[in-house]
């Protein structure tokens, strides 16, 4: 039997990688993307391991939701990375610093 | 029970390893490419949880739209991917001890000591997961099910308006144009002398 805090430490392991991409990939906008839905992905491996071993499918509920607002948030964050792309003609975070005082 | 073992072992094996591989390659198609990897290995974990319905989502909804979107962007971006990824060598040291210590608190944590001896509850060969959960979503959570409706919708309209060229290409008829125009613009009337016939 897999005890739950093997599914809780695959998910911890893929929020640390998650965070240690958008640390390293600073001057690429979609690989930050990417890795906030790897991020959102590890968060809800978590709420489905609990939903099923409390037996509540609640958390199930969550998951859901959490997947509607990822996807939505996907699109406008990629709507906007074209805007971005139109105006500068780069997608690199560093340099977006025009509100730099 | 041995079975359930080996799949999950290798599965999460196989989603950590293409987290990493995501991070750290240079071409983005690539990366999106791992992406969808460890998107369908968490699809598999999910359904050893008795979580087949979301697991499907996931598969049909991430990896069917949801990715589709990246690689479109992707290709639709003319950048020089090979020289945009500096700094990655600056950040790796501070970055990856910070991550690597939260990664281990976590670890520690959430460790077989606390979180191991609770069994999952058993269910039967007739348990079917998506009509336990429809019955959920249709009577107690209706009203946020709604409202993620809405929300749907709002991303389309934002996303269209955000990214919408304007009118360049587009054949409507301008009204007031038409209202305002002269017949003084549109047809000259030309006097000429009459000519004889041959």
């Amino acid at each position: 039997m897999i005890p739950l805090s093997s599914y809780l430490i695959v998910g911890a392991i893929l929020f640390g990688l998650s965070i240690a991409g958008i640390v390293l990939n600073r001057n690429n906008l979609i690989i930050i993307l990417m890795c906030i839905e790897l991020m959102l992905l590890a968060v809800n491996t978590n709420f489905v391991a609990f939903s099923h071993y409390l037996g509540d499918n609640i958390g199930e509920v969550f998951v859901f939701f959490i997947l509607t607002v990822a996807a939505a948030e996907a699109a406008i964050g990629l709507a906007i990375l074209m805007v971005l792309y139109r105006h500068r003609q780069n997608i690199s975070v560093d340099e977006l610093d025009s509100l730099k005082g | 029970m041995l079975v359930q073992n080996i799949v999950f072992y290798a599965t999460a094996a196989l989603l950590v390893f293409s987290g990493f591989m995501m991070i750290i390659s240079r071409n983005p198609v690539r990366s999106a490419l791992f992406l969808v990897l460890a998107f369908v290995a968490s699809s598999v974990l999910w359904i050893l949880l008795e979580a087949e319905f979301l697991g499907l989502v996931l598969v049909f909804v991430y990896v069917g739209a949801v990715m589709t979107l990246f690689l479109f962007v992707i290709m639709m971006l003319y950048l020089d991917w090979q020289h945009i990824r500096g700094g990655f060598v600056k950040y790796l040291p501070l970055g990856g001890l910070i991550v690597a210590a939260m990664v281990g608190l976590m670890i520690f944590i959430i460790s077989p000591n606390h979180f191991g001896l609770l069994l999952p509850v058993e269910h039967g060969a007739d348990y079917s997961n998506i009509k336990e959960l429809g019955e959920v979503l249709y009577t107690q959570y209706a009203y946020p099910f709604e409202l993620a409706a809405v929300l749907l919708l709002v991303a389309i309209i934002s996303a269209i308006s955000l990214s919408h060229q304007g009118k360049t290409k587009n054949k409507t008829q301008d009204v007031s144009k038409q209202v305002q125009a002269n017949p003084d613009e549109r047809v000259r009337l030309v006097k000429m002398p009459v000519e004889k016939k041959q």
